[in-house]
Formats: C-alpha cells, sequence, structure tokens
C-alpha cells in the first residue's frame, strides 16, 4: 500500500498553550480549593464528568467502528485513540474529589442516614466503602480497554498484521456491555447521588447521550485541525467529514430525545419525589440556566448541522463541534451546581478557573499523545477503503 | 406486435464510477431527454447529471411545519377549548403533553407529503404504467447493474447516432426499447370480475379479522390479563363489609366541597324566612338557570311551569308555578323545596348544586312575570 504519511510534529505553540492553560487553570482551581473548598469540589466533579465523557465517548466511537466494520472513519482512528487517551487522567481529577466526598453527597453522613428513612434503604449501595470500590473497578476496566485497543492499534502500524483488526473487533464486542454498564453507574454516582432522594431511570442512558458527542465533537475538532493541516493522510473528503457532521446531528436529537423523555415523564406523574429536581432547575435564576440548556443543546447545533453544507464545510463543523463540546460542560453545570447553589446559578473565578483546566487537561494530554505515535493507522487494511470513502 | 413504437436506448454499465462518467460524457453530448437508473441512490449522481437542487426538501419543510401546527392547534382547541378537563392537575393548555403528538404528525405528515409529491411530481401518479415497466433493462438495473437511458423525444435523438455514441462509452450491452399503443392506451375496467373478487375478498378477510381481533382475540388469555384486577367495580358485592355491597357512602355529615351544611332540615318557613338568593338577575344566572330547568324540572313541571308534563300520566302532574301561593313565596322557601323535595317530588340536591338551585330560581321568577307582567312592564 503507498501511503504518502510521514510523521509531522504538531507546532510547540501548540504544546505551549496546552501547558500554559493547563498551568494557569490547575492553579486557579488550587487556589478555589482554598477559598472556597465546597464550591471547588462541585466544579470538580463537573469537570471530572466532563473528562470522563469526552475519553468514553471516543473509546465508544472506537468500538463502534471496530464492530460495524465501518471505513469511513479509518484515516482519523488514531486521533481519536488520541482523545480516548484522557480517560487516563481520571484518577487524578477524582482524588481531590474523593477526599472532600463529605461537602458533596450528604449520603455520606452515617448521623444524617440514621434519620432518614429513604437513604437507610439505599445505604447497601450508596456508601463510601461501595462507591470507591465502584470507582477504582471502572477506571481499571477503561484503562484496560484503552491499553488493549491503542496497543493492538499501534502494533498493527509495525506488523500491518490483519488479524489484530480482528481482535479489536472481538475486545469492543466485550467493552460495549462493560461501556454501557460502568457509564450508567458513572452518572448515577457521581451526578445523580448529589441528590440521593432523587431518581431517574433514564438518568444513565442521558449522561451517555452527552458523553457521545462531547468524545465527537472533541474528536471532530482534533480532526479537521489536523487533516486541514496536513498532519494527516491525503484524500480524506467532504464524505468523511459529512459522516460525523451526521453522527453530531444524530445524536444531538438523541439527546433530545432522551431529555425530553425524562422531562415528561417527570412532569405528567408529577410526584414530589422526582419533580423537585426540575423545580430546583427553575429556581430563581436557574430558570435562564435550564431555558440556554434548550437552546444551546439543542436548537443551536440542530439547525446549524441540519443542512447538507454545514456537515461537508469543515470550517462550519468545527464551529458546531465547539458549540456542541461546550454544550456538554454547560449540561453537566445545570446538571450539578443547583445542588451547591438553590437560589440562582453562580459563576466566578472559580468555574472560569475549572473550565481553562478542562482545555489544558485536553490539549495538552492529546498534543504529548499525538507527538509520540503516528497520527494515522498506517497498518489498518481498512485504510485505502476509508481514503476513497464515497457516500 | 406490429405497432411497436421506439421508446428509447438503454445501455448498462457494471459500476458507479463507470455510470458518472457515462452521465457526464452524455450532458457534454447536449443530450437532454435521459435518465439514469440504480439501485441505489449513487452519490455525486445530481452533479453528474447537472440537476438543480432538489426541492423536494421544501415539501417536507412546509407540510411537516403545517403538521406541527396543525397538531399543536388541534390539542389546545380539544383539551382547552371544546373539552376541558383537568387532568392531574395540569393547566388545561399543557405543552410538553401535546410534543409527543405534534412530534409523531410532523413526521407522519412530512414522510407521506414527500412520497406522495414524489409520486405525483415525478411518476405522474394517476398514470402507474410506464413502458421501462417489465422490461429486462429494468430488471437487470433493479438488481446490480447501472443503467443510462436515452429517450427517442430527445431533439438530438437519431437511431445511428445514438447506438454509436452509446458504443463509444464502451459499452456492448446496448437494448432499444419499443413500447406498443395498446400499451399506453390502455385503461383499467373496475367491474372486471376478476378485480371484484380479489376486492371482494380482501373486504371479507380484513372485516373477519378486524372483528376477530376486537371481539374475541382481545378477551382471550394474555390479552385479557390487564381487566383482571384486584378491585372492586362498581355495583359489585364485597365480602370485606357486612353490609355486602362494594361502593361505600360518605362518612356520616360529609358536606359536599363548596357546599354548604344546610341548617334548615324540615323547616321550610324559617328556610323562607333567612335565605337569601345571592345570585343577580343577571343574563348569565338566567342561561344557567333555563339550561338546568330545562333539564331537571321541565319534564314534570312544563317548559314554561304551567305544570303541563311531558310524561303522559305516568306520574302525577305537579300544580302550575304559576299560583298566587308559589309567586308570594320567598326565593328561600322554593329554595326548600328544590333542596329537600315536597309530597311526590324528590330533592334535587344531588343533580342541583347551590348556585345552579338558585339560577333556577331565577328563572322561574322570569317565567311567572312573564305570564304575570305588571303594568310598568309593558313600556
Amino acid at each position: 500500500m503507498d501511503l504518502a504519511y510521514q510523521k509531522k510534529y504538531l507546532p510547540t505553540k501548540i504544546t505551549v498553550a496546552g501547558y500554559i492553560l493547563l498551568v494557569s487553570g490547575f492553579l486557579l482551581s488550587v487556589v478555589g480549593y482554598f477559598t472556597n473548598l465546597e464550591r471547588s469540589a462541585f466544579n470538580n466533579i463537573i469537570l471530572l464528568t466532563f473528562i470522563i465523557s469526552v475519553g468514553m465517548g471516543a473509546l465508544f466511537f472506537i468500538g463502534t467502528e471496530y464492530l460495524s466494520g465501518t471505513v469511513w472513519s479509518v484515516p482519523f482512528r488514531r486521533v481519536v485513540e488520541f482523545v480516548a487517551a484522557s480517560i487516563l487522567l481520571v484518577p487524578f481529577i477524582a482524588l481531590p474529589i474523593l477526599a472532600n466526598m463529605g461537602y458533596l453527597f450528604h449520603w455520606m453522613h452515617p448521623e444524617v442516614v440514621e434519620m432518614d428513612e429513604l437513604l437507610k434503604s439505599k445505604a447497601p449501595y450508596l456508601n463510601a466503602k461501595f462507591f470507591i470500590i465502584r470507582v477504582t473497578v471502572f477506571i481499571a476496566i477503561w484503562w484496560l480497554i484503552y491499553f488493549l485497543f491503542t496497543r493492538n492499534s499501534l502494533k498493527q502500524d509495525e506488523t500491518k498484521d490483519q488479524k489484530l483488526t480482528k481482535t479489536n473487533t472481538r475486545l469492543s464486542a466485550v467493552f460495549m456491555p462493560f461501556f454501557a454498564i460502568t457509564i450508567t453507574f458513572t452518572a448515577i454516582d457521581w451526578l445523580m447521588s448529589l441528590e440521593p432522594h432523587w431518581f431517574s431511570t433514564i438518568f444513565g442512558v442521558y449522561y451517555f447521550s452527552g458523553s457521545v458527542l462531547a468524545g465527537l465533537a472533541t474528536s471532530t475538532i482534533a480532526i479537521i485541525f489536523l487533516s486541514e493541516k496536513g498532519y494527516l493522510v491525503k484524500g480524506i473528503s467532504q464524505d468523511n467529514y459529512y459522516s460525523l457532521g451526521a453522527l453530531l446531528f444524530a445524536f444531538t436529537n438523541f439527546w433530545a430525545y432522551i431529555a425530553f423523555s425524562q422531562y415528561l415523564l417527570i412532569w405528567y406523574a408529577n410526584l414530589p419525589e422526582e419533580t423537585f429536581w426540575f423545580l430546583e432547575r427553575w429556581e430563581g435564576s436557574w430558570m435562564y440556566v435550564s431555558i440556554g440548556l434548550i437552546f444551546i443543546r439543542f436548537v443551536i447545533p440542530y439547525f446549524g448541522l441540519l443542512s447538507q453544507p454545514s456537515k461537508k464545510d469543515p470550517k462550519r463543523l468545527v464551529v458546531m463541534s465547539f458549540i456542541v463540546l461546550f454544550a456538554h460542560y454547560y449540561d453537566l453545570y445545570w446538571m450539578v451546581m443547583p445542588t451547591y447553589a438553590k437560589d440562582g446559578f453562580v459563576f466566578g473565578w472559580i468555574e472560569i478557573g475549572f473550565i481553562i483546566l478542562a482545555a489544558g487537561l485536553l490539549i495538552s494530554v492529546f498534543s504529548y499523545i499525538a507527538n509520540k505515535y503516528n497520527m494515522v493507522a498506517i497498518g489498518d487494511p481498512k485504510l485505502k477503503r476509508g481514503i476513497d470513502f464515497k457516500l | 406486435m406490429k405497432d411497436k413504437i421506439l421508446y428509447g436506448y438503454a445501455a448498462l454499465f457494471d459500476s458507479p464510477d463507470d455510470i458518472i462518467n457515462a452521465t457526464e460524457k452524455t450532458v457534454e453530448a447536449g443530450y437532454k431527454k435521459y435518465d439514469v437508473h440504480s439501485p441505489y441512490p449513487i452519490d455525486g449522481m445530481p452533479e453528474a447529471m447537472k440537476l438543480p437542487p432538489s426541492r423536494l426538501g421544501y415539501v417536507a419543510l412546509v407540510v411537516g411545519l403545517s403538521g406541527a401546527l396543525t397538531a399543536l392547534l388541534l390539542m389546545y382547541w380539544i383539551s382547552a377549548v371544546d373539552y376541558p378537563i383537568v387532568i392531574g392537575g395540569k393547566p388545561l393548555f399543557s405543552f410538553p403533553a401535546y410534543v409527543p403528538v405534534i412530534f409523531e404528525v410532523t413526521v407522519l405528515s412530512a414522510s407521506i407529503a414527500t412520497v406522495l409529491a414524489m409520486l405525483f411530481i415525478f411518476f405522474k401518479l394517476p398514470n402507474n404504467a410506464h413502458p421501462l415497466h417489465g422490461t429486462d433493462y429494468m430488471k437487470q438495473v433493479a438488481s446490480d447493474k447501472y443503467g443510462l437511458f436515452i429517450h427517442a423525444e430527445d431533439e438530438k435523438f437519431n437511431e445511428q447516432e445514438v447506438r454509436r455514441f452509446l458504443e463509444s462509452l464502451h459499452e456492448k450491452e446496448i437494448i432499444p426499447v419499443y413500447y406498443d399503443e395498446n400499451e399506453i392506451a390502455f385503461k383499467p375496467r373496475l367491474l372486471e370480475p376478476k378485480f371484484v373478487m380479489y376486492l371482494l375478498a380482501v373486504a371479507v378477510i380484513t372485516s373477519g379479522a378486524t372483528y376477530f381481533t376486537l371481539n374475541k382475540l382481545l378477551y382471550m388469555v394474555p390479552f385479557n390479563w390487564m381487566m383482571e384486577q384486584e378491585k372492586l367495580t362498581p355495583q359489585s358485592t364485597s365480602a370485606i363489609f357486612a353490609d355486602g355491597f362494594g361502593m361505600r357512602p360518605p362518612v356520616e355529615g360529609t358536606v359536599a366541597r363548596g357546599e354548604a351544611f344546610y341548617p334548615y332540615k324540615n323547616m321550610p318557613e324559617e328556610a323562607g324566612n333567612y335565605l337569601i338568593n345571592p345570585l343577580p338577575m343577571s343574563k348569565k344566572a338566567l342561561m344557567l338557570g333555563e339550561k338546568k330547568y330545562d333539564i331537571y324540572c321541565s319534564p314534570c313541571h312544563g317548559y314554561h311551569g304551567e305544570g303541563d308534563s311531558r310524561l303522559r300520566g305516568q306520574f302525577p302532574n305537579p300544580p302550575s308555578l304559576h299560583s298566587e301561593k308559589v309567586r308570594n313565596w320567598s326565593d328561600g322557601r322554593i329554595f326548600h323545596v328544590i333542596t329537600e323535595g315536597q309530597n311526590a317530588m324528590p330533592s334535587y340536591s344531588t343533580q342541583l348544586n347551590e348556585e345552579e338551585r338558585w339560577a333556577v330560581i331565577n328563572y322561574i321568577r322570569a317565567l311567572q312575570r312573564a305570564l304575570n307582567a305588571r303594568e310598568a312592564d309593558l313600556n
């Protein structure tokens, strides 16, 4: 196979920018922890679930590619693997939260649980020991899957062994059920248990839909940047971009469907133990955040990605991906922060610090890994077909 | 077979790239009336054919939006205007409940309209015959070949030239397509016995299946499981209560919401003296009174209160409401009669709430005034 791929290194500008963001975000959040521990811990949860979303969304994308035998995404699958590397950050972001769980989860306090019939019956699941076991096991599973996926994929660059594709396909089949279970319980543990009285059976799917969007949007931004600047192979065309855009569009609709389903059922049944979650998000200035969520997460990406040209034009696709990625952070903020600030939304330098930290983490991990390995899976047997892909 | 007319020339290709290439050449050669047939939509074909962007999407947009609006107005009209019922304590106009309906109607109407528009505009629907139907050419492009067809009506059409042109595309399989006049002139006959028999068979099977499903199948296991519920239905017996009745009366002394306790039980004179009609002689009150009077009072008292019963002697006729006695009764005294009943007349307190009773009294006053007008009313 004659593929004119030459390894190029990312401009130092990007690496430096990544580190600057990382360091300034880190300093801001450390100062935040010293000035307002509780608020910082809540922001830390947003950051954690955001990074998990990006990493798991990317892993899901890789797994789906292997399982469905997709060819259009093969030329830039390695980029998605780089994005998935953010899953490696999870334990380091989770540590400060695990150290301050008492401020976040009121099911942590035995004297509160003792007084509360509901929490008492949930205690076999919601207790600190089991929580930490779950988190550890999940991270172990994710790391294992990530290492196996990338190890096989990188080995294929050298050996061109077609069997490795088969191995990864089998691995994807094993991964998918674990993905479904771990992402559901991640949503329940980190987000839903902030309000331990509240429950919504669709909540895991809700977080999943946002996660896939976050992973896709991050990957799309990276792919288009690298491809347009010539870091990848030649021949990645509008048709490949169109498919990425179509997936973004589809999952935007999926998110709206799930979000509305959750709202409709709770609104219709009108049970006090469920409705208070939405009422909190309608309290004071939270109302504007809730209305904004509909627009930022659904209306703008929907109309922005509706027409065919908007999915083929790399520039518009990048803009839309940034909006979708921002919308996921916004969504997590909307899910987490009302528990901290009941009267109205709060937004200050601590929040900005954590957003900068998120950007810094994603960029620096990406540039570190991208400089280390080939940016194209040159050994993949489907690569040629992926480059020649026509809709 | 004698009147075979040439419809056009067709050529078959093996790959989508070949057909795109051939299409571009056809456009270059200046043919206008040609068509391309393929088993699936080929990306890049509209560009190769130099087609303007399809406007079918606008049909979907317009019809979809009108579908959404129709569904919204329909739901609004049903649940907030025509038959306003409070469901689950929700406001009459509850948008979230309408969203699924709006969504479904939008998708349904847009997709149906798009398909119909395509059938009518492109395939000229009432016409269901086409000379290409049933040809070998059509059979092949419907499975694994890609076909290019040049119409004989094209201005540049010339049998030899077209043949040469298609050969120049390195195509060996060139098929002339003929049709005969009968095929186009064919008129379907509705009363053909075979057609009628089919129609009859379909009708019998459909109605039989519908009857079976709705009257038998739904009452069989497991579809009847939902009907078997551990609860007491109205009028059924119960072993729990000593008297065996499933339906329980309200607790002694229960007062319905919005109704005050009636203190003048068996005290008609006191009721007449102390009860005061709270309703004004307004049009609204009289309309309500008329409606309720016509429903509950008129069967015995007659539409004008003259005691002309419509029950033809099945029930004793009441005296006229225009008597001196009733005219001189106070409103409270009449209220007492409606509330408690009198002689053969039962209590109407369950049928008419307090406001309605007072409205009926207002209406009776209007009836009485109509037969015994004062001199002042003449002005």
